[in-house]
């Protein structure tokens, strides 16, 4: 699974991520959090991108080889989408039960593999759209309406 | 309550942030999973952990974390204390345990950042 940009966006930022590469978790979601505040984008909606990228990112981290995270900003939503070749997710149901998780003690160590990942990304989406082929990897795309709230002077 | 007034209570080295100790707090959350701030903390809170990696203030940054007391006395590293100061997160260090760091602030006021976690977020389940 590649990254697409099928997306008419205004503002836009892609992130490589590589599998196991627990010192750098949560850079991403620093990154694009420092990006759309400097653009004055709501706080409310900039802390939703936070959680969600960061949450998107340990799941890279933890079962991936690699993937990317990137995001879109739009006239009315932002979108987030985290692509990995990854195993996949064989039951995606049982996978966004809280609790669930697959993690070995490294992810642990690390403060994270509670099984909260998918369903916190749920919870800080409007739209969740997850679709994994078991083998090749997964593609997350969380869709966060603006409902309005758009960035000053754009 | 400032943040001052948290690092009087704690006993607690001001190792980021001596600038913002006149923020105000009123609630706080406290863990060693980030996975469980993540998903439970609030905005403005304080992050009390035992935690002192990178990915606790990449936590705190993500969630707009007033700021995070690491207790237990754990050692921080030169890079902990970089980024804290890139991202603007005040970091208070402190060798009393989560309990007597929880106990203190509650005693003087402080409440969680939320109390419990709803009933339908308790489903538990069955990994096998």
């Amino acid at each position: 699974m590649s990254p697409r940009n099928e997306y008419d966006s205004y503002l836009q930022g892609s992130y490589e991520v590589h599998g196991r590469d627990f010192v750098d978790a949560g850079l991403v979601s620093s990154q694009i959090k420092k990006g759309l505040k400097a653009k004055g984008i709501d706080e409310d909606i900039i802390r939703r991108v936070a959680v969600l990228t960061f949450e998107a990112e340990v799941n890279i981290i933890s079962y991936a080889d690699h993937g990317t995270v990137s995001y879109y900003v739009l006239p009315d939503s932002i979108i987030i989408e985290a692509i990995d070749t990854g195993p996949g997710i064989e039951d995606i149901d049982l996978a966004m039960q809280e609790g669930y998780s697959t993690a070995d003690d490294s992810i642990r160590e690390m403060g994270f593999g509670a099984g909260m990942g998918l369903a916190n990304i749920k919870k800080s989406s409007d739209i969740l759209d997850l679709t994994s082929e078991p083998g090749r990897g997964t593609c997350v795309k969380c869709t966060i309406m603006l409902n309005g709230k758009v960035p000053n002077g754009e | 309550m400032t943040l001052a007034e948290v690092k009087d209570l704690l006993e607690a080295k001001v190792v980021v942030g001596d600038d913002k100790l006149d923020t105000k707090i009123h609630t706080a959350f406290g863990a060693d999973l980030m996975s469980d701030v993540l998903a439970f903390a609030r905005a403005g809170c304080l992050l009390i952990t035992g935690l002192s990696n990178l990915q606790a203030i990449r936590t705190a940054y993500a969630l707009d974390i007033a700021a995070i007391v690491v207790c237990r006395g754990k050692p921080l590293t030169d890079k902990f204390v970089e980024i804290a100061g890139e991202l603007g997160i005040p970091i208070l260090w402190t060798p009393l345990i989560m309990f007597e760091v929880c106990g203190r602030l509650y005693r003087e006021g402080m409440t969680g950042c939320i109390r419990e976690i709803r009933i339908e977020d308790k489903r538990s389940v069955s990994q096998e």
